[in-house]
């Protein structure tokens, strides 16, 4: 994000794969599953391992399942296509009866549940299990779901994650919309020509306010909604996406004129962008530094809530704030507000957009680990 | 370690419930009452009047149910679809379309159908279901697998106690279909919805203590026998609280619904004595 680098690549994706630039997680491949877990192999449940298996994340778990006991741990987790991969390739290698091949038959794998009841496993957490499926909202639901657990005392932590792997069924069907880019996505630009797909695995830990020595970011606010307007376009006036705003701003208890810095939703879909872009431009003061950083990663899908939510506290965490990789010249919708160039600078309030088919909204609130006080 | 034991409690203003043998939460409630029994043909799949008559016939199997059950919870709530964030809860999702988008894109790919692709995302009937009522408010889609109802009950029941709100919880599941079938079990079609209220109201039916309990139960097994007969459907799982609201008035036990391996939903539910005899 500090170079300002895409990791997209043209797509080599599957059997015949489309003219598009994908963002694909070098190495899924060579990396099986533990023996003991060799019940979940496939592509999503693989990159689900190697993310919690990242900076320290398992360790980190581990300490929280000492504190609080198993049973007081949630898995709450997102996706939008989870491990249909697996059973798209069932499909290409079924028998002479029309069933599933024997090697690829686990039921467990193939309904959208598998990465919850597989991240489950793997970490021996035995409190609620519950896999969030809202499209490209998913895993910044997770945030939510997991806050209301914690402010109830149904639990003392929760694991919140996303993780949605390239497949068939993604590709296929933006592509079926005319969604898909042919060039590396070029979120906000006036020459924008759809999306880049990527696949992701991200994780988050949280716990309640008074865990922990202060200095982990805060989550202050979220807020949900729905468009009520189209299954695939976006409400043309925002109105689903700026009712999540103000959700997430009075949970917070911010004005806009708080936020320093903003993760877009910034698909570089022509309508996404318009209207988000438009939203952006009325909403915040012109000091607020909104970016994309989907020409970095592409479009995570069901895993972008949680991978922007950790960019957001990355940006707080780092006081940088990146820029909109690969736009050229933004469309003239866009506010001062919307930068392709990242900026060093103490954040301290950040929200990050999610906004999902089926007109599903999402808004996160992050703040630094003084935020609480200052409220 | 020796946290409380999670709990709470919520009403339930309304429930609606759908399946080809028993079409509806009246006929439904006297069946698992074993005063009805449900029909011997079943009838078609249900047409919400929410949707357009070309979606009506176009609709998945999930989105007609879901709408149906949800619309019928609603109205006998007598609150207004609008003011209502949803949950839908589904253990598979649409598995007809997931075998049309596998299928499809084993033989041609680049002729996935664009709407059967916006279908099939798990959020498709709460995104059908805002679109029909204009509900802007918070709807959720979810899956814990076999512990799909007592996650989404607890979904519900979570945004029902945090926010002090009411709060529409759908869920359904439909027949497996194709090759997904030697994978993935479920028989016919069934959806229930239920509008849960912070306290009682005037129209509350029941209201039901919930606690989480770190206990390894089995699901427990419907006491009906018209529910017995709909324990092929992934979302039976709904059925035995189903059941103990049906008959609540005879005082019924506690339920533990499984929710993860060794963790258990205690749901007691109490019946509302002026709204018996109310009714």
């Amino acid at each position: 994000m500090r170079g300002g680098t895409s990791a997209l690549t043209p797509n080599d994706f599957g059997v015949e794969p489309l003219s598009t630039w994908i963002g694909r997680v070098v190495g899924v491949e060579s990396a099986p599953l533990p023996n003991a877990l060799a019940a979940w192999e496939c592509r999503n449940d693989r990159l689900a391992w190697l993310g919690l298996n990242a900076d320290s994340f398992i360790d980190a778990v581990h300490a929280a399942r000492e504190r609080h006991g198993a049973a007081r741990i949630a898995v709450v987790v997102g996706t939008s296509t989870s491990s249909i991969g697996a059973t798209e390739d069932a499909y290409r290698a079924l028998d002479a009866d029309g069933r599933f091949p024997a090697d690829n038959r686990n039921p467990l794998v193939h309904t959208p549940h598998s990465l919850g009841m597989f991240v489950r496993e793997a970490l021996a957490l035995e409190g609620p299990c519950v896999t969030i499926a809202t499209a490209c909202s998913s895993s910044a639901k997770v945030f939510a779901a997991a806050e209301r657990m914690l402010r109830l005392g149904i639990v003392d932590a929760a694991l919140v994650g996303g993780v949605d792997s390239l497949c068939g069924s993604v590709l296929f069907g933006f592509n079926a919309l005319q969604l898909v880019s042919p060039e590396p996505c070029r979120p906000f630009d006036a020459e924008r020509s759809g999306i880049s797909i990527g696949e992701a695995a991200g994780f988050a830990l949280l716990e309640r306010d008074d865990c922990g020595d202060g200095s982990s970011p805060r989550l202050l606010g979220y807020g949900e909604s729905s468009d009520a307007h189209h299954m695939s376009t976006p409400h043309p006036e925002g109105l689903g996406a700026e009712r999540a705003l103000d959700d997430a701003l009075a949970r917070a208890g911010i004005d806009a004129a708080a936020v320093d810095h903003i993760n877009l939703h910034g698909t570089a879909s022509a309508k996404n962008d318009e209207v988000e872009a438009k939203l952006i431009a009325r909403r915040f003061p012109a000091s607020a530094h909104a970016s994309s950083t989907k020409g970095i990663t592409g479009h995570t899908l069901g895993a972008a809530g949680v991978v922007e939510a950790v960019a957001t506290m990355l940006a707080i965490e780092h006081g940088f704030r990146p820029g909109t990789v690969n736009t050229r010249v933004l469309d003239p919708v866009c506010g001062p507000q919307l930068r392709t160039a990242g900026t060093a600078g103490a954040v301290r309030v950040a929200l990050s957009n999610s906004f999902g088919f089926g007109g599903n909204n999402c808004v996160l609130v992050f703040g630094d680990a003084d935020a609480t006080q200052r409220r | 370690m020796s946290a409380p034991p999670a709990h709470g409690s919520f009403a339930v203003d309304a429930v609606a419930f759908w399946s080809p043998t028993l079409p509806g939460w009246s006929h439904a409630r006297a069946a698992f009452r074993d005063e009805e029994a449900p029909l011997a043909t079943p009838v078609k799949r249900p047409a919400p009047d929410l949707l357009a008559a070309a979606e009506r016939r176009r609709a998945p199997d999930t989105v007609a149910l879901a709408l149906e059950v949800a619309a019928a919870a609603v109205r006998a709530s007598g609150r207004d679809a609008q003011s209502l964030p949803s949950v839908f809860a589904s253990t598979h999702g649409d598995l007809a379309v997931s075998d049309y988008m596998c299928a499809t894109l084993a033989s041609s790919p680049t002729l996935i159908s664009p709407t059967k692709f916006h279908n099939s995302v798990h959020n498709a009937a709460a995104g059908y279901w805002t679109i029909a009522t204009g509900c802007r408010e918070a709807s959720s889609a979810l899956t814990a697998f076999d512990a799909s109802f007592a996650a989404g009950l607890l979904e519900a029941a979570s945004q029902c106690s945090a926010d002090d709100r009411a709060v529409l919880l759908v869920a359904f599941d439909v027949e497996a279909s194709g090759a997904l079938a030697s994978v993935a079990a479920s028989v016919g079609l069934l959806a229930c919805a239920l509008v849960l209220a912070p306290s009682a109201g005037a129209n509350s039916i029941v209201t039901i203590d919930w606690e989480l309990a770190r206990e390894r139960v089995a699901a427990p097994a419907p006491r009906s026998a018209a529910a017995r007969s709909l324990a092929g459907n992934a979302m039976s799982g709904a059925l035995p609280l189903l059941e103990a609201i049906a008959t609540a008035d005879r005082g019924g036990a506690p339920l533990a619904l499984p929710l993860a391996p060794s963790l258990a939903l205690r749901l007691t539910a109490h019946a509302l004595v002026a709204t018996e005899a109310r009714s």
